[in-house]
């Protein structure tokens, strides 16, 4: 097997979560509400967690000397390959629960995929961290429904958080080559098969909460790629901070 | 590595029950059902420990607090981090349920009963201080990963739920 296909992908999955988790503990003492507060910053929790298992396998697979933080920490924006969505800025509770809601759906999908994965390392994170992430979904669908089927200013701003987000979806179903040479190895998820049971799942709780489907086919990608959006270089000043100042600063 | 099993050297067993969870005092981490094997291989203890949520800060200081307790029993070990099989609250065991409901946090339902219980359809989550079960979600999610907040309506008392984890 082709390990720096391996290695690639590994990032492609770990990346997602490292700056949703930065993302969300952006709210550390900043959420609405003390109880979403906390939710955020556990789910921040959960995902670093997971990041972690990932980071660890990836520098085992490099093996050349670089420890997980150094992977987590050092690489420049090129090098990151989340997708685009999860770097959507805070800009308000409804983005942030859009965000996190259209992100989840999906990771819930993926990880139970993953799960088969005849890499047991992955199969093993996947198993630990979908017990968490289907905490996460019920979460984050439950405000769609709270603020969608909410007040008619709750509505309007999560119907605009929606709309907006909208254009990251498409993105998550890409495969990159090193997703291609993982699913043929049995070892990747091959997303393009996650692609109508996501928009059936989304659909549904939109409807639920009386919020409209997009309807715009106008999609935006890159980050599987490398190729961030404005907000990554200000998210990656913040995350890197430390380790750039302090060079093998140890917590 | 999947054995659901656990592995423990009967003779480590009153070592291993001395170490508690950093977050919950009165647990010990044998009645947790984290370690999944502590074997004696010569001069050495080779411990698995699996941690209950990805990103519980505890389990450093439970790799450390195990390596004290051996070092003082005379033993000196190696801790291995496991993912597999994934850590469940089934592996609670009883007199660790009672540990947490005697310390204030309600111990786990079955699956369906913690979904019931989280999305605020029933209510059946008992309070553990006055065990009413007139008491309703505050937050899905409390002050560690691994815990919801309740209220019980009754007597007005906050408290812990731990959430299922299947």
């Amino acid at each position: 097997m082709n390990n720096n296909n391996l290695y690639q992908y590994i990032l492609g999955i770990a990346d997602n979560s490292l700056i949703l988790g930065q993302r969300l503990g952006e709210l550390t003492g900043h959420g609405p509400s003390l109880e979403t507060d906390i939710a955020c910053t556990n789910m921040s929790l959960d995902l670093f967690g997971q990041v972690r298992s990932y980071y660890q396998y990836a520098a085992k697979i490099a093996g050349d000397g670089r420890t997980e933080d150094d992977i987590a920490m050092l690489r420049k924006e090129r090098n990151y390959l989340n997708v685009l969505l999860v770097e959507q800025p805070n800009t308000d509770f409804a983005y942030t629960m859009a965000r996190q809601f259209l992100f989840d759906v999906y990771h819930f999908l993926f990880l139970q995929e993953l799960q088969k994965s005849k890499d047991l390392t992955l199969s093993a994170i996947a198993n630990k961290s979908i017990k968490e992430v289907s905490y996460h979904q019920r979460f984050s669908s439950d405000w769609i429904k709270r603020l969608g089927d909410g007040t008619e200013e709750s509505q309007k701003k999560m119907q605009t958080a929606i709309d907006d987000l909208w254009r990251f979806t498409d993105e998550l179903f890409h495969q990159t080559d090193a997703d291609k040479s993982m699913v043929s190895e049995g070892v990747g998820v091959d997303v393009t098969k996650l692609k109508d049971t996501y928009y059936k799942k989304i659909s549904d709780i939109l409807e639920e909460s009386t919020l409209k489907i997009p309807e715009s086919k106008y999609f935006q990608k890159g980050g599987k790629q490398g190729i961030h959006t404005e907000h990554m270089g200000y998210l990656l000043t913040e995350l890197q901070y430390m380790q750039r100042a302090y060079p093998n600063m140890e917590w | 590595m999947t054995t659901t099993e656990q592995q423990i050297d009967p003779k480590l067993i009153k070592v291993l029950e001395k170490v508690s969870d950093p977050e919950i005092p009165v647990l010990s981490i044998m009645d947790m059902g984290v370690v999944r094997s502590a074997i004696i291989e010569e001069d050495l203890v080779k411990v698995e420990i699996t941690p209950t949520y990805s990103g519980c800060p505890a389990m450093d200081v439970i790799g450390d607090d195990i390596k004290k307790a051996l070092k003082e029993a005379g033993y000196n070990s190696e801790i291995e981090l496991i993912l597999a099989p994934a850590w469940t609250t089934d592996w609670i065991t009883p007199r660790g349920r009672k540990a947490l409901e005697d310390y204030g946090i309600a111990a786990p339902l079955s699956a369906q009963a913690d979904k019931d219980a989280l999305l605020g359809n029933k209510k059946i989550v008992k309070c553990t201080n006055c065990g009413s079960t007139n008491t309703r979600l505050v937050s899905q999610f409390g002050s560690t990963a691994c815990k919801a907040q309740f209220q019980c309506d009754d007597c007005q008392e906050p408290f812990d739920y731990f959430k299922c984890l299947k």
